[in-house]
């Protein structure tokens, strides 16, 4: 079994609403040195360990599907079991 | 003509565009259902409605992207047939990469519902041909992302082909980049837009400025 | 390990499941045995509040519930009623209070889940839903939470699954502060052929079960929901499972589709009480017996045990039975939903719930035991000294120097500011059928392909059933009406949802006693049975009851679209007529309220006969397109209500004169009134079709309120903008307080 973490976040050039809204609420409860909160996700990916090119496959299914390039840039770490 | 409304699990508003298509132009109109894609070949339009595919989950309109009835739409947009997309048909379309540009989540992080002015950018494509350039229409919206992003690139791209057809007029434009509301893609027979003309035909139900997008489609293939 | 039988005796472990020491004995004795873990674990979900009603039965029984148009009433998952053209509405409100105020998006997503499995599990589809909220003033940062999220829940639930909300109300007070009422209504349309019940019949068919898999969130929810709250701080909370709209969409579609089909003999829900009340009940209402294995069960954790699975409140989960033979077609169908389905168990003539687990009868119980013989308790009964105390006050006047400036400050109050924040998160014209969407008296839905529309509201000022909760329990029922007439609807029935705090305090039953009495007389006057209903008991924070709150969810017939009509003015020179005189009616009311920060008095009094007589001629008025525009006048009293009228209109204004003492005549709630404007060339015909409405101004263009009493006083004189600024901010204002 291998594990792949994937993380996905927006392109540094797309706004992200969902970011400002959470340093704003964090600068409110005290936490003022928040200077800026991205808001990405993690996409935990659990292989049968039959691949023998993980990174090339993994790269495609981010292309694919997991990640919308438009918006979105991504990085993934693999862990072996 | 033959309408076909493609529909994924969880397309909600299928029966909204057959009853637009089919109860008020009275126009041929068949919901496809997902698995029977293969069947789009045999029609002269398809609509890929609203709603919310597969539970809007990982990116709204990206688990449609990995079905295979796009496949099957794919080959029907490269065949130059009209293809339109709204609110999560635009999303669906926009992460197939059929139309430029990507839907991100609303500025105001919340579901919105409400009517927009929009001003008709293009009233030369297929889709709007039954307006004027710079007429100002009212459609409603529904939609938790409908804030349009496209690159600066891309953007000066699209303008140079005429591929932005619908501009919001108004406030609620949602973060939209240009405050783009509809665009085409390159060769101009796929339309992506987040407002829903299909509610937009009856005077009972409110407004009507949708209703000669369905002509101008009808007037191009007839 | 399982406690085995004498341990649950012995350690009296049913407590813990929410039975008393008389109901564990009489279980046992219904069963002639101790029941075991499992089988105590049913008793004790089917015999609770929420399954059993067993205090509130017998106040529900006064309830008149059959009517010429009533096809089901109370006792199935939805009530049903005909509309005419073989067609039928289908409708049931339903409370998620309790998950509502620990999880409030999970809880009000899931309650809207909940009741529209209950809507389409009949047969029905879904077209509409409505919703009902309460919540603490939004003055403290919890309560904002709460409803900001709960908001969002019901949101992304309805608009998730492609329903449109097209009416509701939300009204804000302490007494719900941190213990929110969350009601959500579904209403559904079927043929009348189509009806489904929630029966178990047949020797040998098939027990299929549908939808998502089994876990362990929510055991014993039915239980809990009847349980008052107590805050802790850093309390441990319980896992909830976030609702699936997508998923319930499919299962939905499937069961519609399965419906259609004479294989199916009947269908129910698993909401409250999940697998245990779904089968018992299912079981004895056919008057058969099921046997279910539940090593078949579809389970998403591993090493469940019989008892986690029966009483399991997982989401998007239904039960159904087939003609044997006949599952395929079942299989098939959901197959194509992409829906799991499976057969788990048949039906049987014994009469008994049998479970059996990894080869063995783990509970063996009879099914009209658990169904049918809860014990029905009669609660003491007490009127509570306030109730003396405030019967005795002598109603005044309050004392307002300046109109204006009250009118703003009412305006601004969340309860009566606009809710637009709420509804235009709802996509309101999902389906394409809302001729009426959120913001006018009713919501109005077209009913699809005919020219008629199904007018569908929801209702409660609490302040008054509070104050007098058998007149505050008619005004529920009437205000409901007055809603559906104004938008030119014939009330046909009604739904409730009884929000109370904890019945064994004899003065909360009391509370539901008289408000029920309030109900079933508002229901004969007005001619509206009740159909289907919830209760929810021990609506309480730490020994602190909410406001009484029987919610009312109503449903109209327009017989004609062109009969709709909706609030805001249609066109300058259009005359303004009041329907019914103000009097001293401020016992509970907003101007009350925000003078004296509480409510004291009596509440408003409502002569129903008088209320029948108005609705009767209003709605004959809009039925022959006299009326131009329609609206009742509630919570502000009349100039509240005509600047309702004049903000929904676009440009225009009104200039009006009142009769009577100012103060009475600008804010008082006296009920069975109305407020509506007339084309000139209709007003003869108006006036002797309205005998009491009296001609009181005229719709202007100039887009400014004025109001002058009779001695030609100006009372209130303000362009819209500086009131409409006030109405339409607030709720936005208050949410954006810093935390």
């Amino acid at each position: 079994m291998t594990k792949v973490n994937v993380y996905v976040t927006l392109r540094e050039s797309v706004v992200d609403p969902q970011g400002t809204a959470a340093q704003k609420a964090l600068q409110n409860m005290g936490y003022e040195e928040v200077k800026s909160v991205r808001i990405g996700k993690l996409v935990e990916l659990e292989l049968d360990g039959t691949t023998t090119d993980i990174e090339t496959r993994v790269d495609e299914m981010c292309k694919e599907l997991l990640v919308n390039r438009v918006i979105e840039d991504y990085r993934f770490e693999i862990e072996e079991a | 003509m033959k309408f076909a409304i493609l529909v994924f699990p969880g397309s909600g508003c299928d029966v909204d565009m057959h009853r637009a298509v089919h109860g008020v132009l009275g126009e041929e109109a068949t919901l496809i259902w997902h698995t029977d894609a293969k069947r789009l070949v045999d029609y002269d339009a398809v609509f890929v409605p609203g709603g919310a595919s597969y539970g809007d989950y990982l990116r709204p309109g990206a688990l449609a992207k990995g079905s295979d009835a796009m496949r099957y739409l794919r080959e029907f947009a490269q065949s130059g047939k009209p293809v339109v997309g709204v609110g999560n048909g635009f999303q669906i379309l926009a992460e197939a990469n059929l139309v430029p540009g990507a839907l991100l989540q609303n500025k105001g992080l919340k579901f919105q519902t409400g009517t927009s002015k929009l001003i008709v950018e293009n009233a030369t494509s297929q889709f709007t041909s039954e307006y004027t350039k710079g007429e100002e229409i009212t459609l409603p919206f529904a939609h938790q992302y409908g804030n349009y992003y496209v690159d600066e690139e891309t953007l000066q791209e699209m303008e140079v082909n005429h591929q932005i057809i619908f501009t919001y007029q108004d406030e609620q434009d949602h973060g939209s980049v240009a405050k783009i509301a509809g665009v085409i893609n390159k060769e101009g027979n796929v339309l992506g837009m987040m407002p829903l003309p299909e509610r937009a035909v009856e005077e009972i139900l409110g407004h009507v400025d949708g209703y000669r997008l369905f002509k101008s489609i009808l007037k191009k293939v007839e | 390990m399982e406690p085995n039988t004498q341990q649950v005796k012995e350690e009296k472990l049913y407590r813990q499941m929410g039975m008393t020491d008389e109901e564990f004995e009489f279980a046992e004795k219904s069963l002639g045995r101790l029941p075991n873990y499992t089988e105590t674990g049913l008793f004790s979900a089917l015999w609770s509040e929420h399954c059993s009603y067993k205090s509130s039965k017998p106040i529900l029984k006064k309830f008149p519930t059959s009517g010429e148009r009533v096809l089901q009433g109370p006792g199935e998952g939805a009530g049903i009623v005909d509309i005419g053209d073989n067609q039928a509405a289908v409708f049931k409100m339903e409370s998620h209070n309790s998950p509502s105020a620990i999880e409030p998006f999970i809880g009000a997503a899931t309650g809207a889940g909940g009741v529209l499995r209950d809507v389409f599990s009949m047969g029905a589809r879904p077209v509409a839903l409505v919703n009902s909220l309460r919540f603490g003033d939004l003055t403290k940062a919890r309560d904002r939470f709460l409803f900001k999220e709960a908001v969002a829940g019901i949101a992304s639930y309805g608009n998730g699954i492609g329903i449109p909300t097209i009416a509701g109300e939300a009204q804000f007070d302490n007494c719900y502060s941190t213990r929110p009422l969350v009601n959500a209504m579904a209403v559904g349309l079927i043929n009348h052929e189509d009806i489904q019940k929630g029966r178990a019949a047949g020797v040998g068919n098939t027990v299929m079960y549908a939808g998502a898999t089994t876990g362990r969130d929510g055991i014993h929810g039915a239980t809990m929901s009847s349980a008052e709250l107590t805050v802790e701080e850093d309390e441990e909370f319980p896992v909830m499972q976030a609702g699936d709209p997508f998923l319930e969409k499919l299962v939905m579609d499937a069961c519609l589709e399965l419906a259609k089909s004479d294989a199916l003999i009947g269908m129910q829900d698993m909401g409250a009480a999940g697998l245990s009340s779904a089968s018992a009940e299912m079981a004895s209402s056919a008057g058969y017996g099921v046997e279910l294995n539940l090593d078949l069960v579809p389970q998403r954790e591993e090493g469940m045990t019989a008892y986690e699975m029966m009483l399991s409140e997982s989401q998007e989960r239904m039960l159904f039975v087939i003609e044997k033979g006949r599952e395929q077609e079942a299989l098939d169908i959901f197959d194509k939903y992409g829906v799991e389905a499976v057969a788990i168990g048949h039906v049987t003539d014994d009469k008994m719930l049998r479970l059996v687990h990894k080869g063995e009868v783990v509970a063996e119980v009879p099914a009209d035991a658990l169904a049918e013989d809860a014990p029905v308790y009669y609660k003491e009964s007490k009127e509570p000294d306030y109730f003396k105390e405030f019967q005795a006050m002598e109603m005044t006047e309050p004392k307002v120097s300046d109109y204006k400036e009250t009118l703003k400050a009412l305006l601004g109050r969340p309860s009566i500011a606009s809710k637009k924040w709420i509804y235009e998160q709802f996509d309101t014209h999902a389906r394409r059928n809302t001729v009426v969407a959120p913001g006018s008296s009713a919501g109005v839905i077209r009913v699809e392909g005919t020219n008629k529309g199904l007018a569908m509201t929801s209702d409660c000022n609490a302040r008054y059933v509070y104050l007098d909760p058998e007149t505050g329990g008619k005004i529920a029922v009437a205000e409901a009406a007055r809603n559906l007439v104004s938008s030119g609807a014939e009330p046909i029935a009604l739904t409730d949802c009884l929000n109370f705090g904890n019945p064994d305090k004899p003065e909360v039953f009391w509370q539901f006693e008289k408000s029920a009495d309030g109900i079933s007389a508002a229901c004969l006057a007005l001619d509206s049975p009740v159909i289907s209903g919830n209760v929810s008991m021990s609506n309480e924070v730490n020994g602190q009851a909410v406001y009484p709150t029987p919610t009312i969810g109503m449903v109209g017939l327009v017989h004609d679209l062109s009969h709709t009509t909706t609030t805001e003015f249609k066109a300058a020179g259009d005359v303004i007529y009041m329907i019914g005189e103000a009097d001293l009616a401020f016992g509970g009311s907003e101007l009350q309220q925000l003078l004296d920060g509480k409510i004291t008095g009596q509440a408003p009094t409502i002569d129903l006969e008088v209320e029948a007589v108005r609705q009767k001629a209003l709605l004959a008025a809009i039925q022959e397109r006299l009326v131009s525009s329609a609206t009742d006048l509630s919570e502000g009293g009349f100039a509240v209500g005509l600047c309702e009228k004049v903000f929904a209109s676009n440009g225009l204004g009104a200039n009006v004169t009142i009769p009577g003492s100012a103060v009475t005549a600008l804010f008082s709630e006296t009920q069975s009134r109305f407020l509506v404007s007339v084309k000139e060339e209709h007003i003869e015909a108006f006036e002797s079709t309205v005998k009491d409405a009296v001609k009181i101004g005229v719709v202007t263009d100039d887009e400014k309120i004025s109001i002058k009493n009779k001695e030609n006083v100006m009372l209130i004189e303000g362009t819209v903008e500086e009131f409409q600024t006030e109405w339409e901010g607030a709720l936005q204002c208050l949410l954006n307080l810093e935390d």
